[in-house]
């Protein structure tokens, strides 16, 4: 365990270093936010019973946004490049485990740069914007353990589209497919409760609403206390298929490469 | 006992064919060719204790191939190999806890961190206990002179202190075996002694066995008493650096300086192979005229400067026995 929690704190250092980047990026994600919440609330002006209401559809617009940085979205750079040149073998040489080494990166990758965002963005937006507080401290704590899940459940992710790249060389291709379909599908466009019935029924038990809708909906009330064991179940049954999925992925990448040679 | 012993080791490849012209895409996408090379056919041998051994050979001759899979980070297609006892392959984790790699081309330092964090960080990983990682931490930085760079960030140095500092990352969890593909590629003079004297040091000191391939013959000559020839996945030779030389004919080379441009340098014994202006080289065999001899009637052909008389360069060794190799 040791080496691999290493690894993450180094990786978080390096990655807390962008500040930069995240000032740029907090600045987009506010006028995203309000770009999204102007076009729900238009939706909502236009009538018809709405199974969310607009302040739940608010706290869960600004949670989206607040975490946008921790959604799987992108592959980690540096393995990218690793796999490109070929010296991904090398880490090979070392005594660690592959997947637990890239998952511990993905923790970093995904952890880090969320920190750096979301405290200003949720300070500003419960302060300024009108964003609603948690519904009860139960709905807050039952919210605060399926974060964590969602943090493990987009690491799994992260973690396969990474793997990805020992097919495709780049993995620029699955990361850019996979992110599409996995916004939409996880309720960062638009919440899965306003999609029609029927399909928002079958895309809730898909892994990608346990990243980003479940949690905002246990935030809001939207899933009551009493539902909240069925958003962490979903979301642990999930997580140890994405790491099993992944860890056989690295497993018989490697194999490949090791066996094709460099 | 023998810590390295490999016997049979077999790799070969299969490497795609792209077909030219502009459907040559589409039709390699309908019907893949293959090519198989065969990167080592079967080599055997074996490394004892505190030898430090280099392994030549020309370009994809399967050196690398071979370190690779001796390191651990590949599989052969047959064949075994022992190090230390274990198979490499087959126990991965617990063969590398032991050994230490130097990828010449490529650094196993974290990029952006200083030279020390990344050291830290393989002491993690390789659960060094701190107290035997801060006192050899204290001999790498004394022997190869890193005091000054320990808090630079590692894309701050230039390439000769970089792989000081990597040569040093390999050695911090006190390997019993190091491994260095290509580890003074690149280098200035300089860099080249330091490192190769360091490592040397290092071997003398503690007992390390060493096995480096290189293309830099100094390397071999400075570093190594006993050198594995390989090529075209076979082991041509498997011995010290004057079986090398014998391979070859024993012939040596004369180099004249002129003193003015003379038009016919023409001599009796002796070929000439080269010339640069005034500067001439003659390569002429021992055996067949003498050394003073061939002076002396250079002397009375031509007006000279001064000369010297030379071993041909292991460099035109090791290629004559390249071309020469089945």
């Amino acid at each position: 365990m040791r080496p691999y929690l290493a690894v993450m704190r180094t990786r978080c250092r390096l990655l807390l270093q962008y500040r930069a980047a995240a000032a740029a990026g907090l600045a987009t994600q506010v006028a995203w936010g309000f770009l999204r919440l102007m076009i729900l609330e238009a939706f909502y002006r236009a009538g018809g019973p709405a199974p969310m209401t607009l302040s739940q559809v608010s706290a869960y617009v600004w949670l989206g946004q607040a975490f946008l940085a921790m959604f799987p979205w992108n592959v980690d750079a540096d393995v990218r490049d690793q796999v490109r040149t070929g010296s991904v073998a090398y880490e090979l040489a070392r005594p660690i485990d592959l997947y637990s080494l890239w998952f511990a990166r993905a923790l970093a990758m995904r952890t880090a740069p969320t920190l750096l965002r979301c405290v200003p963005l949720l300070a500003a937006a419960l302060l300024l914007f009108g964003m609603p507080g948690p519904a009860s401290a139960t709905s807050f704590a039952w919210f605060s353990a399926s974060m964590l899940l969602a943090l493990l459940l987009a690491c799994a992710l992260t973690v396969i589209l990474t793997a990805s790249a020992l097919w495709t060389i780049s993995g620029d291709g699955a990361s850019r497919l996979l992110a599409a379909v996995a916004l939409s599908l996880s309720g960062n466009i638009a919440p899965l409760a306003l999609l029609p019935d029927w399909l928002g029924r079958a895309v809730v038990l898909l892994p990608f609403s346990g990243i980003v809708d479940l949690p905002f909906r246990l935030y809001s009330g939207n899933i009551a206390p009493e539902g909240a064991w069925l958003v962490l179940l979903h979301q642990s049954v999930w997580t140890v298929v994405l790491v099993a999925l992944g860890r056989s992925m690295v497993n018989r990448g490697m194999r490949r490469l090791t066996v094709m040679g460099g | 006992m023998a810590q390295i012993e490999v016997r049979g080791l077999r790799k070969s490849f299969r490497a795609p064919l792209r077909s030219a012209g502009p459907f040559g895409a589409l039709k390699d996408l309908l019907h893949r060719r293959t090519r198989t090379v065969e990167a080592l056919k079967g080599i055997t041998f074996e490394i004892d204790a505190g030898q430090i051994v280099g392994c030549i050979g020309p370009n994809g001759a399967g050196k690398s191939t071979a370190i690779k899979i001796i390191a651990g980070i590949m599989n052969p297609d047959g064949g075994e190999a022992t190090v230390l006892g274990r198979t490499p392959w087959a126990d991965r984790i617990a063969h590398v806890r032991h050994i230490g790699v130097v990828f010449g081309q490529r650094t196993q330092l974290w990029w952006d961190l200083p030279v020390i964090d990344s050291f830290a960080l393989l002491r993690e990983i390789y659960d060094v206990p701190r107290r035997e990682y801060e006192q050899t931490l204290a001999d790498v930085v004394e022997r190869f002179k890193l005091a000054e760079v320990l808090d630079s960030p590692v894309r701050q140095l230039s390439l000769g202190l970089r792989m000081r500092c990597d040569l040093a990352a390999a050695l911090l969890h006190r390997p019993s075996i190091l491994f260095l593909d290509e580890p003074t590629i690149g280098l200035d003079a300089v860099s080249k002694l330091a490192l190769r004297e360091a490592i040397r040091d290092w071997s003398a000191e503690r007992g390390l066995t060493v096995l480096l391939t290189t293309h830099d013959m100094d390397d071999i000559e400075d570093l190594c008493r006993r050198v594995l020839l390989i090529a075209d996945g076979s082991l041509l030779l498997d011995g010290a650096i004057d079986d090398l030389r014998r391979m070859s004919s024993a012939r040596r080379t004369l180099m004249i300086d002129l003193a003015a441009g003379v038009a016919n340098v023409e001599l009796e014994g002796a070929e000439l192979v080269r010339r640069e202006g005034d500067r001439l080289w003659l390569e002429y065999d021992p055996e067949q005229v003498a050394t003073h001899e061939l002076i002396a009637r250079a002397a009375a052909a031509f007006p000279i400067r001064d000369l010297t008389v030379a071993d041909r360069p292991i460099e035109e060794v090791v290629a004559q026995v390249y071309r020469d190799a089945p």
